[in-house]
């Protein structure tokens, strides 16, 4: 199992080399550039802050230079945002983001596998309408909608809890975003754990168990629940990777200084080394948590192994 | 005489389905002797396996059963689960018709048939793994100290099936159920399970309840046998009597329903139509980035035949020995070394726009009669489809009336072409597929198992229709089943395969007769009671 992980780790950095690469030309063919105002700076100036920032050299330095940089975990500095580097914006802004996708994470699997195998328990029936209906509202409805409705609705006509803000990451400020991006994972985490526990409850070993007359709890915790939990960890990988980096919309709406916003204010401002940082950023999540998935997975069905 | 320890009367079982009430049992009675071995026996949707279901309260949750079943005296339709898991696992166990799924695949098999024995309160956790390792050697699995901590999925069929008879035993039942426990496995599998079920019943005397559709193993096991049709009994009797005088009409159908007759060879002057020297395939296993090398596995190595015209070649052998990819390595639809030649022409490196003007010559007929149709397309379509490519300047209403030919050569109504495949019963989508490949006029028919899911009285029916056709139009066939009593009526030559390799080959008498290797002794000592029971008929 080590030698796995160790052959995953590896085989990751040209996976996340390639994407750099693609990311580093892909952002500069775009039109424009991050010092491109609407009144054109003067020619001279120009010239200096693109050397200041190695924008004179020819493309092929840049990138090198760039790749070297980040060998030594470099990121550069924000081109849009002076006086900070991109490792700077990501020090304050990463913890914020992962403690926002953490407990929505945590909110959404808990909730989600609880009502969708309540639904599976008591198939055709209202528990069941009642979930599966409120799990295609909470697909369908997108969280640009639910988080001013949210916020609108407890923060300003209600006023229980602030309508904005980090508030330094108390617990008050926590919950309209956490809702937020947890809704929708909590629909589609039940929809998923529903389909795979009656799945499992009309397969043949569910059957045997039942023959051999184990009570209700051993045959639908032991039996029917491990399998169905096997589409949900898979599931998770991508899911946990884009949650835990933040997300425009959540951070936009309710002022929250994670990173999920640099993402797309660095691409609209052409702020390069921020892109490219976020961009890692987000490429390492998915591998670290695809890489934990399948070791989960592995755990969790014997018939899976690696060596 | 004494009183049965499983009293079955009236029993009903219906289903609620969106077209209204199906019954599935229409009131049956039944009793079952302790120790003594009943054999319930009938075709698919006779409703067999479902009375034994709702004795177990395993119906399917649209599944309603009425009525009365007592277990010594005591009544169970009708019981709360709570209730029933006092009887069942315990006193009535169950072994089922799928080894490899009736195992839950994330748990170690110790712990699976630790389970029965702890709920029933016979033992505690830490004094199960004694009892267990002695209900692994009871039934025969090879090393059981260590196969205690094996995953199903590291164990064979067989094994599997093992194991699911051990976890009936667990508790010393008075009744074991065995719901068709070798239909999925291979004949020589079949036979050491059967032995197995035999042996272990006159060590421990419980009553066994065979559900099955194959006489054979009526024959040799069952002291009293229920015959079963549509959801009634139709005829009860002890074993022997019914064999020998069978009353009821459904029965004797049952009786006669073997393949019979054999076929003559062609004459020698017959031309060969096609010829594989040194055919082989092999698949590559594993490998890519960072995963170490790659394995190599012989699927077909090396096999020679030639088949002439008016030809049947029987290709047997057991899951796994390469039949069917011989087959397909044949026809060029699997990749594969050596050569082939189609009436005299070298095809070995014919790619597929070359082989195109030869498919309809070759054509194939698959064992799913039920997933080898397309479910959106009416069956006239589907017969005609191969004239859309082969024959493309035919007309609408010339191909029309080429459909209405080739259904009715094989016992179709022809008015039936407008409809979808799934109005139509197994026996009748194998006779579309069939059509299919006949309405092109080919010269060879590459038929893969094409009776294997039928039951016996249809498989039958569509033996009989394949040599009906041969015979008309001077077909070869290339056979390939695992079944002997449809290879031994269909095929003049057979070629048995074991891994990839002929075993033996030649005349089927003189297989069937004087199998000189031991591996087609073997095969053949294992169907004995197939071919016994037909000798006697």
């Amino acid at each position: 199992m080590v030698g796995y992980v160790l052959r995953r780790l590896l085989s990751a950095i040209p996976t996340v080399f390639i994407i750099v690469t693609l990311a580093f030309f892909m952002i500069r063919i775009a039109p424009g550039g991050p010092f491109d105002l609407e009144r054109p700076l003067d020619p001279l100036i120009m010239e200096n802050i693109n050397r200041a920032y190695n924008l004179d050299k020819p493309l092929w330095q840049q990138y090198l230079l760039y790749l070297g940089n980040l060998a030594q975990g470099d990121l550069g500095p924000s081109f849009t945002r002076r006086d900070f580097s991109v490792m700077d914006l990501f020090r304050t802004g990463l913890p914020v983001s992962i403690q926002l996708g953490a407990m929505a994470l945590s909110l959404a699997l808990i909730v989600g596998t609880a009502l969708g195998a309540l639904a599976a328990l008591r198939q055709n029936t209202w528990i069941d309408y009642m979930v599966v209906g409120t799990a295609t509202l909470g697909i369908t409805i997108p969280p640009f909608v639910i988080a001013p409705v949210l916020s609108l609705f407890f923060g300003v006509m209600l006023g229980w809890l602030p309508a904005g803000g980090w508030g330094g990451g108390q617990f008050r400020y926590l919950v309209l975003p956490v809702a937020t991006l947890a809704l929708p994972q909590i629909a589609i985490i039940a929809r998923l754990t529903r389909g795979a526990t009656i799945e499992a409850l009309r397969s043949n070993h569910v059957r045997t168990a039942r023959a051999y007359g184990l009570p209700t709890r051993v045959v639908v915790v032991t039996h029917a629940l491990r399998a169905a939990m096997l589409p949900v960890v898979s599931y998770l990988g991508p899911t946990a990777a884009a949650l835990l980096t933040g997300s425009v919309v959540v951070e936009t709406i309710f002022g929250i200084p994670g990173i999920g916003r640099y993402f797309v204010q660095g691409a609209l401002g052409r702020d390069y080394t921020l892109v490219m940082g976020t961009v890692i950023v987000i490429a390492v999540f998915v591998v670290i948590f695809n890489l934990i998935v399948d070791i989960l997975y592995a755990w969790l069905d014997p018939r899976v192994r690696y060596d | 005489m004494r009183d049965p320890i499983l009293k079955v009367r009236d029993l009903k079982v219906e289903f609620g389905t969106n077209d209204g009430p199906v019954y599935a049992v229409k009131g049956i009675d039944l009793d079952v002797m302790p120790g003594e071995t009943v054999a319930i026996v009938g075709e698919s949707g006779s409703g067999k396996s479902q009375t034994m279901m709702a004795i177990m309260g395993l119906l399917a949750g649209n599944g309603r059963a009425d009525g009365s079943a007592q277990y010594r005296g005591k009544e169970i339709i009708g019981l709360s689960d709570r209730a029933l898991n006092r009887i069942r696992g315990e006193k009535i166990t169950m072994i089922f018709q799928e080894p490899m799924t009736s195992l839950d695949p994330l748990y170690k098999i110790g712990r699976q048939l630790s389970e029965p024995i702890i709920h029933h309160g016979k033992l505690k956790r830490s004094e199960v793994r004694p009892r267990i390792i002695e209900l692994l050697k009871l039934v025969g699995l090879p090393d059981p100290e260590r196969r205690i901590d094996a995953y199903p999925h590291e164990l064979s069929g067989g094994q599997r099936q093992r194991v699911m008879i051990a976890m009936a035993l667990a508790n010393d039942p008075d009744i074991l159920i065995a719901d068709e426990p070798t239909t999925a496995l291979d004949v020589t599998i079949q036979a050491q399970i059967l032995e197995l079920l035999a042996d272990l019943q006159k060590r421990l005397g419980m009553a066994i309840v065979f559900i099955t559709h194959d006489l054979g193993i009526v024959r040799r096991f069952a002291d009293r046998v229920y015959v079963m049709q549509k959801g009634e009994v139709v005829e009860t009797n002890d074993a022997e009597v019914l064999f020998t005088a069978p009353a009821h009409p459904y029965t004797q159908m049952l009786l006669a329903a073997e393949p019979t007759g054999t076929k003559a060879p062609p004459p020698p002057t017959a031309p060969v139509l096609l010829e594989g020297r040194d055919v082989a395939v092999t698949f590559r296993v594993g490998g890519g980035f960072l995963k170490g090398p790659a394995i190599d596995l012989k699927a077909v190595d090396r096999i020679s035949l030639q088949l002439r015209q008016g030809q049947t070649i029987g290709i047997v052998g057991e899951s796994g020995s390469g039949k069917s990819t011989l087959g397909r390595a044949l026809l060029r639809l699997a990749p594969s070394k050596g050569a082939v030649r189609f009436q005299g022409k070298d095809i070995s490196h014919a790619d597929r726009e070359a082989m195109r003007p030869l498919r309809h010559e070759m054509q194939l007929v698959f064992q799913d009669p039920f997933g080898s149709l397309s479910p959106r397309m009416t069956v006239g379509q589907i017969v005609t489809e191969g004239l859309l490519v082969h024959e493309p300047h035919l007309t609408r209403r010339e191909r029309d009336a080429r459909a209405i030919e080739a259904l009715a050569e094989v016992g179709l109504d022809p008015l039936m072409r407008n409809r979808y495949p799934h109005e139509f019963s197994g026996g009748q989508r194998q006779r579309i597929a069939i059509a299919r490949a006949m309405i092109l006029k080919p010269k060879i028919v590459v038929l893969d198992e094409p009776t294997s899911a039928l039951d016996r009285s249809v498989q039958k029916q569509i033996v009989d229709l394949l040599r009906d056709l041969q015979k008309a139009h001077d077909l070869a066939y290339l056979f390939i089943s695992h079944d002997l009593a449809v290879v031994r009526a269909m095929a003049d030559h057979i070629i048995v395969m074991k891994e990839g390799r002929i075993v033996e080959e030649g005349a089927t008498a003189e297989i069937f007769d004087h199998p000189r290797e031991a591996y087609t002794q073997a095969l053949m000592a294992a169907a004995v009671d197939q071919t016994r029971f037909r000798r006697s008929a």
